[in-house]
């Protein structure tokens, strides 16, 4: 079942390409019921599988034999969630991509095909299988923000696309290296998790890997392309970005890197966790300082980001499952603040520059959007009660005892997050209206649509229920680390 | 000798060599008089008859042999090979069938017929004499494809350039040849490696592997032997280059690899990282390395679409040299693989630039403005082309790149010696996205600049483009199915 999520996209986006050209409608249509066919197999898959820390083999057959590539489909808790999460981040970026008119039809196939290849990375269990999809996902993203993007959509889309080439690039050399030490008999991720690479191989193998999946995670200092690519992104687009693709590189490093080089991530852990800690601490006073309304989301994402990473390197499980229920957490949390500012605020006003916004009187204009963000605001400040609360709370918890002072400095990452997004909200909705503002805008905005209304209420649902039942989500997470995947990690009483 | 035998073999290319001259006879005698379209019509369809012909022969009724002294053999792979530049010929002759710039149809077809037989010819050889006449069979037919614009002087100095390279090149190939032979008395690849094996490295023989490195190096277009490919790829009618891309390279690789891997057997050396020993590695290495940084490098430079791919090719040439610097059955099973689909895309892509250019009037970046919007299956196979010289998956581009990298670094699994050109290569190949996608960026990002209509062109052409487009796509998907037919062939080689 959770197969036909893959099946599904693709097949949507190719016939998404068989319709005429004008009629958007039908290609909004199409896109929509694929997406929803697409959670609800989703959805039912891990149902029907259930929290256990089996390893479900959906599909195995033999697809390139002579160099002992398989087809191989499976899912673990962690890749339920994953799917999950994708399953309802595409229902809403098309929700929040309702008004787009120009080239609809492609727009929509693109958007499918990077859906479809997002979905193949989570379930994925054969490395060249994983690679593969994790390459399909590059382009639409640089067509989708070229073509439909706004601000600078050239530059940051090709940005975008060189920097996830080159971190896949950096992957592919780990993982060819890898197949080739563990004998070059097999890509299966179990048979390597089960080898013992020479530990002078994983000293160099291990950052490789994990650096080249975590460019795409936006570990400082490679997040250069997230704000930019965010910001030059249309709405739907920027939602999947910062939604699901960023979690693409964190679930690639937590699960290709770490499982494989249990000895690598030890020499490394501190390394990277001190890179992980400073990218929360950055991201956070970078968007205290942005004018654009839009580069402030995108550096919170690069600050959010920080906290998945971070969870990763504390290697107990409080602060792995801490970082997989952040990547859920954030993907929702993310995809709500970009649907607000670049659906019901950007599209309405046509500016992000947070002065010129002060003066419009948002709230009185677009009280919805007003009350949305407001919302958004709060689970993105992690308060008590939104699932950013338990998820950053875990993490810092495992960081403190893996490393207490840099567990001191993320914490002080959540306070600066506070200021920016108050300093966001207060600008954004909250401003005084100015007599200048009240003359100029003579035309009333556009009333918020149904569309965006049903994103935004599935959204701030999913971030209340996760925030006030987190079992829901961690009963999946926690089970998967008793799998002979994590054997090598917890054999190095690491987990 | 068994002529019956030989006849037997040789049926395949007796066919095109027939068609050739049916093609020349058709067009000369009886058409000469007629519409222009006709005598397109009649020359194009007896051209493809006479490649798919051969196709159906050596899939229906395979012949394995080899005859007098490995002058000709016939086993899988090298079928394989033929079928591969028989389909390159045939999708040549579709983009060619509504060719404007010459009066002299007949004879530009018959021309590149006869250049499929030569590398039909070099696929089956495994005997040096055999090879330098089926090699310059091919290269002499090239030269004249290469000058047929007449009314372009740019196709002149093309043709020029081509063949200035090209012979002096063939001299050194030649002075090599005779140096081997003199040092194993043999022509023949397999008992020229039995004659060297325990020698070591004679100075003589590492002359001959330098004078050879040169021979084949222009053949490939790889750098320092590159100079011709840019001005050759662009002034050349967009037909005769593809040719000269796709077919041509195919054979070129093959025998490359045949010649280093089966002749040259035990005088490789090493070219592992500060293990420099000297033999053809490290040739090879150079060659390779220079190769992937000066055309991926110059590519991004590049504001013609068909000199862009002229240096791209060069990068190309570097990468597949890493699957002869394998030297063992899956670095040669690589490179057969990539050369077949990287000819395909190749194809495709100068097909689509040819109508592009008989659209348009030019195959500068900007005449690509816009395309998705004025034809939106020409620029999604064009998508599919450049993503797959890009190598992205699922396109066969990927996995032919992929399958090669793998082969270098498995060729010495203890030290991971060759990691180092192969890390090189994945580098460079990341630069190589940026041009590619400038490419993509005009057919689907920029909006059509001027309200010209297109010049409409034969719906015949675009037809064979998305056949190839689904093709690339499929053997991307299905990588396997070539390689079941390679990995056969070469029971010397062990599994690695």
């Amino acid at each position: 079942m959770l197969a036909w999520t893959i099946y599904l996209s693709f097949a949507g986006a190719a016939l998404l390409m068989l319709l005429p050209e004008r009629d958007a409608r039908l290609a909004r249509m199409l896109a929509l019921a694929t997406a929803l066919a697409g959670a609800i197999c989703a959805l039912g898959g891990m149902i029907q599988q259930g929290a256990s820390s089996e390893i479900v083999t959906i599909a195995r057959h033999p697809w390139i034999p002579s160099l002992g590539i398989e087809y191989h489909l499976a899912a673990d808790g962690i890749s339920l969630v994953m799917v999950l999460l994708t399953g309802i981040a595409a229902i809403v970026g098309i929700l929040f991509s309702w008004n787009i008119e120009h080239r609809a039809r492609e727009f929509f196939a693109l958007y499918l095909a990077l859906i479809g290849g997002v979905y193949g990375v989570f379930l994925s269990f054969d490395l060249f299988l994983l690679f593969v999809f994790y390459e399909i996902a590059i382009i639409p993203k640089y067509f989708l923000i070229a073509i439909w993007g706004s601000t600078n959509r050239e530059y940051g889309a090709m940005k975008l696309a060189l920097y996830s080439f080159v971190g896949s690039a950096l992957v592919l050399i780990g993982l060819i290296a890898a197949y080739v030490v563990a004998g070059a008999t097999s890509f299966d991720l179990l048979t390597l998790a089960k080898f013992s690479f020479p530990e002078n191989f994983q000293y160099w193998a291990f950052p490789l890997i994990f650096i080249g999946f975590a460019i795409l995670a936006g570990l400082w200092p490679f997040h250069t392309w997230a704000p930019t690519g965010h910001v030059a992104a249309p709405t739907g687009a920027s939602m999947l970005l910062a939604g699901v693709v960023m979690k693409l590189g964190a679930y690639g490093a937590l699960r290709v890197a770490m499982t494989l080089f249990p000895q690598g991530l030890l020499a490394w852990q501190n390394e990277l966790a001190l890179l992980a800690t400073v990218g929360i601490v950055y991201g956070a006073l970078v968007a205290l300082t942005q004018k654009d309304f839009k580069f402030v989301i995108g550096y919170s994402s690069v600050s959010h980001m920080g906290f998945v990473m971070l969870g990763l390197l504390t290697l107990n499980e409080i602060g792995i499952s801490g970082a997989v229920l952040q990547m859920f957490s954030h993907g929702i949390i993310a995809g709500l603040l970009f649907g607000v500012v670049g659906r019901m605020v950007y599209d309405r006003t046509y500016t992000r520059d947070l002065t010129a916004l002060e003066g419009m009187g948002l709230l009185k204009a677009i009280p919805f959007a007003g009350v949305v963000f407001a919302l958004a605001s709060m689970a993105s400040m992690g308060l008590p009660g939104f699932s950013g609360f338990v998820a950053e709370l875990q993490v810092i918890i495992g960081a403190w005892q893996a490393f207490p002072t840099l567990a001191v400095f993320a914490g002080l990452g959540i306070l600066i997050g506070v200021v920016y997004t108050l300093r966001a909200l207060q600008k954004s909705f909250f401003g005084e209206t100015t007599e200048v503002a009240l003359t100029t805008h003579a035309k009333p905005l556009e009333p918020i649509t149904v569309p965006e209304r049903f994103g935004a209420v599935i959204l701030i649902a999913i971030t209340l229920v996760i925030g006030l039942y987190p079992r829901l989500l961690l009963d999946y997470i926690v089970p998967s680390f008793d799998s002979p995947l994590f054997e090598a990690l917890r054999k190095g009483e690491l987990l | 000798m068994n002529y019956a035998e030989l006849f037997r073999l040789l049926i395949p290319e007796t066919i095109v060599v027939l068609t050739a001259l049916a093609v020349l006879f058709y067009d000369v005698v009886w058409m000469r008089d007629a519409e222009r379209s006709e005598r397109l019509a009649g020359v194009v369809g007896i051209g493809c008859v006479g490649c798919l012909a051969p196709i159906f022969l050596m899939v229906l009724v395979p012949v394995d042999g080899s005859l007098t002294n490995c002058m000709l053999v016939m086993d899988s792979t090298a079928r394989l090979v033929k079928i591969s530049i028989l389909l390159l010929t045939f999708f040549t002759l579709l983009a060619s069938a509504d060719l404007r710039f010459t009066r002299h149809i007949g004879e530009y077809f018959a021309l590149i017929l006869l250049t499929t037989v030569g590398l039909m010819l070099m696929a089956s050889s495994e005997e040096l004499l055999m090879m330098f006449v089926s090699l310059e069979l091919a290269s002499l037919s090239l030269y004249t494809l290469t000058a047929f614009n007449k009314s372009n002087p740019r196709s002149a100095e093309a043709a020029l350039k081509y063949f200035l390279f090209g012979g002096m090149s063939a001299a050194f190939l030649l002075f090599g040849l005779s140096l081997i032979y003199g040092l194993a008395g043999s022509t023949n690849l397999r008992h020229i490696a039995t004659a060297l094996a325990g020698k070591g490295i004679d100075p003589l023989l590492l002359i001959a592997m330098v004078m050879v490195v040169i021979g084949f190096g222009f053949k490939v277009a790889a750098v320092p032997f590159h100079l011709w490919a840019p001005d050759t790829y662009q002034g050349a009618p967009t037909q005769s280059a593809a040719l000269i891309a796709s077919g041509s390279k195919v054979a070129g690789f093959f025998l490359f690899a045949k010649v280093m891997m089966f002749g040259l057997a035990g005088a490789e050396g090493s070219a592992g990282w500060h293990n420099f020993t000297s033999g053809w590695l490290p040739l090879l290495a150079t060659v390779a390395v220079f190769s992937m940084l000066l055309g991926n490098f110059a590519a991004l430079a590049q504001t013609s679409v068909k000199r862009l791919l002229a240096y791209s090719a060069i990068a190309h040439a570097g990468y597949a040299l890493l699957g002869i610097m394998a030297h063992n059955q899956h670095g040669l099973a690589s490179v057969i693989y990539y050369a077949i689909t990287y000819g395909f895309a190749v194809i495709g892509a100068f097909s689509v630039v040819s109508i592009v250019e008989d659209q348009m009037g030019g195959d500068k970046l900007e005449h690509f403005s816009g395309l998705s919007r004025r034809s939106p299956v020409l620029a999604l196979s064009l998508l599919v082309f450049v993503l797959s010289l890009a190598g992205i998956p699922p396109l066969a581009g990927f996995f032919g790149k992929f399958y090669v990298f793998t082969a270098a670094v498995a060729a010495e699994p203890k030290s991971l010696g060759l990691l180092w050109i192969v890390i090189l290569a994945i580098a460079t190949s990341a630069v190589s996205l940026y041009y590619y996608l400038q490419i993509l960026k005009r057919a689907y990002v920029t909006e059509p600049s001027t309200a010209i209509p297109p010049v409409p062109v034969l719906w015949i052409r675009k037809v064979a483009v998305v056949l190839l487009a689904i093709i690339v796509l499929l053997l991307g998907c299905l990588p396997d199915f070539l390689l079941q037919h390679i990995a056969a062939a070469f029971p010397q080689f062990g599994q690695w």
